[in-house]
């Protein structure tokens, strides 16, 4: 009973507004802030309605400086505040890397432990949706190595509200980006459910003969291509990383002695991103299980491309399959 | 506190006028006296004591040093010669090898004290990497500003212990997190103020900027404190700027003031001055203490390739402390057993420094892996358990050595 009461059918987007609605009502020491967050609601219509029920002085419309943003967050959470920042695309949060960086991740380390800085920073990232350039990037690789923040994205809605929850009450800054080319796509949220832990990858399709890694946008594709493989007679583990910063390691090596075979899909390119990551580990962890060498698939090391051309970019069914017989060739 | 917009409120002391325009005339006033001067002047600057220590009037800024006593003026002489000893005291160490680094604040002692002692306890500092003699008002033991020197931390303190932030390298940065603190000031309904340290260099960056647009936006009670001291590094104020920094304000909408930075009265009632209206909702103010760095950049500059003497001459003849001694021996405000006291309370900090840097351990080395993040990181626990286990392997080796 309880299940129909608390459980509603919302898009990712809607998820992940709800929970910011319910982290500002909790606590009133979080401040949701950005450009066009007010009024607005955002672009993507995230933090729609939040200013209107919370005021101007909790969900904040910012100048359009993105350093500005993320330093005068970090300054808010020195006076005891929780602000989750908004930026408002993926290629617009370089202006605030030297923040993130060089202020926001070592905070906690230079002072031995005094401060500490829990802002969340909303990224919007990825492709798909036919946007102009720096739109469409996936930047996260370039913020998993830095030591001292945690990166998180999340796949579907209710891992959307959830995993927002968490990072909210994290003391540790979190980088959160959000999959914007799945927003309008609807799950089951249970507000009242009691969520896993937020740095851990979930099995989101049992399989026995390769296992598919990924997270955020590529997920759903990853079980399309179960789907697809299925067709054909294979078994496909599906694992939603749902963190890459820290990476359930754990998890990926269970699968992968299962299976003997991984193949890592993300929207970001395959040079030094976190399929690199993952296979160097996951090679030194279960060499002797593993069929075949761990294949990538991703962007290629060109800026992202115009509009017209990302299908040929992206990782879709087909490249992934290719991949996914290449390894089962071994 | 529910309401933060742009809208100012009605400022205290300025009925009638918008917020900021107290400052625009006052910057206004001060351009045409310079301009009166000579076109090759500096712009004029708030001035209280002479470089030969005479007490000048000031109208406007007299009132917020009314109250100073004779015993205030000591303690001010006091602070900065005890600063400039531990500055001095830190130079040697560094030149003994007991720290990697050292960053004097050598000449800029008046800024640092006059501004230092304007603030309130609940007030907030945020200070770059030279910021001695602040630290020393905020009574932050000057031993653990050497902890990031010698090389054992980096940083280390605790900011809320004596609302003084830590030590910021990367320029310019710090000016954001001031003003974010000082919004949330705002939000908390509190009349504590935040001051800002920054140099001629950091001006330029892009940081700096936007914390004087968000500061301004959202009304916070902020004081940038720039001490131009001539020169970044090897670059002169003029690779920063082609207008006097101070008016960098009024672009923004908020008052901007030069003073001379070597005059610790007029750099205390300038800074009460600016910590006055941010409490009383007037918002942001940029002070340009002009002064000059008689010492390198670091110690490990070397100022002799972009700089000649005579100006540092020229600037000796201005120093901040011989001009306070000169007006408390005038005014017969202090005698010889004042100054003879402060020799050995001088000597005696120079040794207690010297004692404590030697003493200071080197850190753990599984320091590496602490406070990485404060709730823990898999990868983090991963490399340290691997770290330990390398280590114990020459355990092993060379039998428990």
């Amino acid at each position: 009973m309880a299940e129909t009461v608390t459980s509603k059918n919302m898009a990712l987007a809607k998820a992940i507004n709800e929970s910011l609605r319910h982290a500002l009502d909790a606590d009133p020491k979080v401040l949701v802030m950005g450009e066009d967050v007010g009024k607005l609601g955002g672009v993507f219509r995230v933090t729609d309605g939040l200013q209107k029920d919370f005021g101007d002085s909790r969900v904040i419309d910012t100048p359009l400086a993105e350093s500005g943003i993320v330093g005068t967050a970090i300054g808010l959470a020195l006076r005891g505040y929780r602000p989750v920042v908004e930026i408002q695309f993926d290629g617009f949060v370089f202006p605030a890397y030297d923040q993130i960086v060089t202020q926001l991740a070592k905070m906690h380390a230079r002072s031995l432990g005094k401060v500490k800085l829990p802002v969340v920073v909303r990224i919007p990232y990825g492709g798909g949706i036919g946007a102009v350039e720096h739109h469409s990037e996936s930047p996260e690789s370039l913020f998993a190595h830095v030591a001292g923040l945690k990166i998180v994205s999340p796949s579907n809605a209710s891992d959307a509200y959830w995993m927002m929850q968490q990072a909210i009450q994290s003391d540790d800054p979190v980088i959160f980006f959000e999959p914007k080319r799945r927003y309008w796509d609807k799950a089951e949220v249970d507000t009242e459910a009691i969520p896993g832990p937020l740095h851990t990858a979930r099995v989101v399709r049992e399989g026995t003969d390769l296992t598919l890694v990924a997270y955020g946008p590529m997920v759903k594709l990853c079980q399309e291509v179960a789907d697809a493989a299925a067709e054909e007679g294979r078994s496909l583990e599906v694992l939603d990383l749902r963190s890459v910063s820290p990476l359930d390691f754990d998890s990926i090596q269970a699968s992968v002695e299962k299976t003997r075979r991984l193949v890592v899909v993300h929207e970001a390119p395959v040079f030094f991103g976190s399929g690199a990551e993952i296979a160097a580990r996951i090679t030194e962890r279960c060499f002797y299980h593993l069929e075949a060498p761990v294949l990538r698939v991703g962007g290629y090391h060109a800026p992202y491309p115009p509009a017209r051309l990302e299908e040929s970019y992206l990782p879709d069914l087909d490249r992934v399959l290719d991949a996914v017989d290449r390894s089962l060739a071994y | 506190m529910t309401v933060e917009s742009t809208a100012a409120r009605t400022p205290r002391r300025s009925a009638g006028s918008k917020a900021g325009t107290t400052g625009t005339k006052r910057t206004t006033r001060t351009t045409k006296k310079a301009a009166g001067a000579g076109k090759s002047a500096e712009p004029a600057l708030v001035q209280l004591l002479t470089p030969e220590g005479k007490r000048v009037k000031n109208a406007e800024f007299d009132q917020y040093v009314a109250g100073v006593t004779a015993d205030d003026l000591r303690g001010l002489y006091r602070d900065m010669v005890l600063t400039r000893r531990f500055d001095a005291e830190a130079t040697s160490l560094q030149r003994q090898g007991e720290l990697g680094l050292w960053a004097s604040l050598l000449g800029q002692e008046a800024a640092q004290i006059g501004s230092g002692r304007a603030l309130r306890d609940d007030d907030y500092v945020f200070p770059t990497y030279r910021e001695h003699g602040v630290a020393w008002c905020r009574g932050v033991d000057p031993t653990n500003l050497l902890g990031m020197f010698r090389g054992v931390n980096n940083g280390g303190w605790d900011p809320n212990g004596n609302n003084f932030h830590l030590y910021t390298i990367v320029i310019g940065s710090q000016a954001l997190h001031a003003t974010g603190y000082a919004m949330g000031v705002t939000k908390d309904g509190a009349d504590s103020a935040v001051i800002a340290y920054f140099g001629d260099g950091a001006s330029s960056q892009g940081d700096v900027a936007e914390a004087f647009t968000f500061s301004a936006v959202y009304n916070a009670p902020v004081v940038f404190f720039c001490q131009n001291n001539q020169w970044a590094i090897s670059e002169p104020t003029e690779k920063q700027s082609r207008v006097p920094l101070y008016q960098r304000a009024q672009g923004f909408g908020f008052p901007g003031v030069r003073v001379d930075g070597n005059d610790v009265l007029a750099n205390l009632a300038v800074t009460k001055w600016a910590l006055e209206r941010a409490r009383a909702g007037e918002g942001p103010t940029l002070v340009e203490a002009f002064t000059y760095r008689m010492g390198a950049h670091t110690t490990s500059d070397d100022p002799t390739r972009y700089r000649g003497d005579e100006e540092r001459l020229a600037w000796e003849a201005k120093d901040p402390i011989l001009r306070l001694r000169r007006y408390l021996e005038s005014s017969n405000h202090a005698d010889e057993g004042f100054f003879a006291e402060l020799e050995t309370e001088s000597e005696a900090l120079g040794k207690r420094v010297r004692e404590a840097v030697r003493a200071m351990p080197d850190p753990d080395h599984f320091a590496i892996f602490e406070n990485v993040y404060a709730d823990g990181h898999a990868l983090v626990d991963e490399e340290r358990a691997q770290f330990a286990a390398y280590q114990a392997s020459f355990a092993d080796a060379d039998g428990g050595k």
